[in-house]
């Protein structure tokens, strides 16, 4: 924590401004990237829960999002080199039936717009992958003027696989760590964050993109009204 | 206490369809993943998808009209499976075969891609709208040589009955007696079961997964139950009609399965037709074989 804060703080005094305004903040995301495991919740689940919750683990539909140059890690993670569906992870094409979300890079401001309506289409539990430096602090990307820097502000994110760019074994240890999560419920979910906080994601989003973007979440949103 | 009985094995018929089905399936993807040199995923894979989908907190739906869209397919399969005997003996799993015969079957065979078309459509996606499109002008196609090769069997056998069908090929099957309808039948079959090269239907590359690209949570549960249940149904039409059916269930499984292996190594070899040429090779070559075969009954 000392490190970091001291870290944060030369480079504030080098003249570069972090996106995140305040220094605890920063700390704080970044050390919630490093504990990827947290405890508690487990353990009260019953029977049903449990049965229900290995077979979410163990039957992942993704839908990857090759917003950054990170994408180009993903087809041999899916093809026979890696061969992923070996742990119940296959691809699909639309939002509508996908239960993860990879976001493989960087994300600019007009590709935001796109994953969030991504994102919000799906239906849950959901979760999202952030794949890359760029996706958990801005990487190399952290001062360019129309990228995100972290996209846990606009996103409900629930587990972050840093590397510039991240191996295809990485990823796949994002894979088990995040079933490993969901079979024991050790992770509070990040569509329950988003859910509950959507204000503040809103403000987020609305601050980056202006107000002219998709309109407010519900769940189950429909994307159009046709009734 | 009859009708209990019956009840309790057209469950059991619906059940035995339902796990055989994701069964194949889970071998499917299997079979396939050794082709592509990988290990690919458990045998029970797809069942663990459904189980999964099921229990999505959430889905989307667009009315009630694409709520009975899935409800319709996945009812269209269940009266298929229903009403094809399991059995070429005895009284058991017989179903409703002896109140309706080949003729229903293939009714209630296309109801399920109508019901379909109906719930898509109703959710304005284009690429469903395009997914159904393509499903209706294919499934023309692949009635023709079908019914043409049935009505040469009813012609032979004198009867619309399966189960009277089934008795007749006890010394020779009609694979080996009528070799081109089967031929013709089988291409069909092919196409039905939405193997290449006919999978113009669902293609995730082109029409992002098609009639189901707006299918998400419980829609799609039911979506692939339903295509699990029907899988099983045409193999086992197809056991039925050309290879005399089966006397017990090892049997029933093992020709089925030799059925479900020849398909899926076509799928695997072949690339996929456009659905032009799905079309264009469906009215030529099996049509005419069946055409052939039927002049020769
Ligand atoms: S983390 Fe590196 S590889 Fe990934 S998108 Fe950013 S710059 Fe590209």
């Amino acid at each position: 924590m000392q490190q970091g804060l001291k870290q944060i703080e030369g480079l504030r005094q080098e003249g570069f401004v972090p996106y995140h305004t305040s220094l605890t903040e920063e700390v704080t995301a970044q050390q919630r990237t490093l504990e990827s495991e947290t405890e508690g919740l487990a353990n009260t689940q019953t029977l049903i829960e449990k049965a229900i919750h290995w077979f979410q683990a163990h039957s992942m539909f993704v839908v990857a999002y090759g917003t950054g140059c990170g994408a180009i890690e993903m087809p041999p993670v899916f093809t026979s080199r890696y061969d992923i569906e070996r742990l119940g992870v296959v691809g699909v094409a639309t939002p509508r039936q996908a239960d993860i979300l990879i976001v493989s890079g960087y994300a600019s401001l007009k590709t935001l717009r796109r994953i969030i309506r991504t994102y919000e289409q799906m239906s849950e539990p959901k979760y999202v992958i952030a794949l890359g430096s760029c996706t958990i602090n801005g990487g190399m990307y952290w001062d360019s003027y129309n990228t995100i820097k972290k996209l846990e502000d606009y996103l409900g994110v629930d587990m972050y696989v840093a590397g510039c760019m991240p191996r295809p074994e990485a990823l796949i240890e994002g894979f088990v760590k995040l079933q490993a999560a969901i079979r024991d419920q050790t992770l509070e979910p990040g569509y329950v964050r988003y859910r509950d906080d959507y204000a503040w994601y809103r403000r987020n989003q609305e601050k980056v993109l202006g107000k002219n973007i998709a309109p407010q979440y519900e769940e189950n949103y429909a994307g159009m009204e046709l009734s | 206490m009859a009708t209990v009985t019956l009840l309790l094995e057209l469950l059991l018929m619906v059940g035995m369809a339902y796990s055989f089905g994701f069964l194949y399936y889970g071998l499917y993807r299997n079979i396939t993943a050794r082709v592509h040199g990988r290990f690919g995923p458990s045998i029970a894979q797809s069942f663990w998808d459904s189980i999964k989908l099921f229990s999505k907190a959430t889905s989307t739906s667009f009315g009630w009209m694409f709520t009975a869209g899935p409800i319709i397919m996945a009812s269209g399969a269940v009266m298929t499976v229903l009403f094809i005997p399991f059995f070429n003996q005895g009284d058991h799993l017989q179903g409703l075969s002896p109140y309706g015969n080949l003729l229903v079957v293939l009714y209630f065979m296309v109801l399920g891609p109508l019901g379909n078309a109906l719930g898509v459509g109703s959710s304005g996606n284009p690429f469903g709208a395009m997914g159904i499109t393509r499903g209706l002008t294919r499934l023309f196609a692949l009635e023709m040589p079908l019914y043409l090769a049935t009505i040469g069997l009813m012609i032979t056998g004198g009867t619309a009955d399966i189960h009277t069908l089934m008795i007749q090929q006890s010394t020779t099957p009609n694979l080996l007696s009528h070799p081109l309808l089967f031929v013709a039948a089988f291409l069909s079959l092919v196409g039905f079961l939405g193997k290449s090269p006919f999978d113009v239907v669902g293609a995730p590359q082109e029409v992002y997964s098609g009639p189901a690209v707006e299918f998400g949570g419980k829609f799609l549960a039911l979506a692939l139950s339903q295509s699990a249940v029907f899988t099983f149904a045409k193999l086992l039409l197809m056991v039925d009609l050309f290879w005399g059916g089966a006397a017990t269930l090892l049997e029933l499984i093992f020709k089925t399965f030799v059925f479900f292996v020849v398909t899926v190594f076509i799928g695997n070899v072949y690339g996929r037709f456009t659905t032009v040429q799905s079309v264009e090779f469906l009215l030529k070559v099996p049509t005419v074989i069946a055409i052939v075969g039927l002049l020769r009954v």
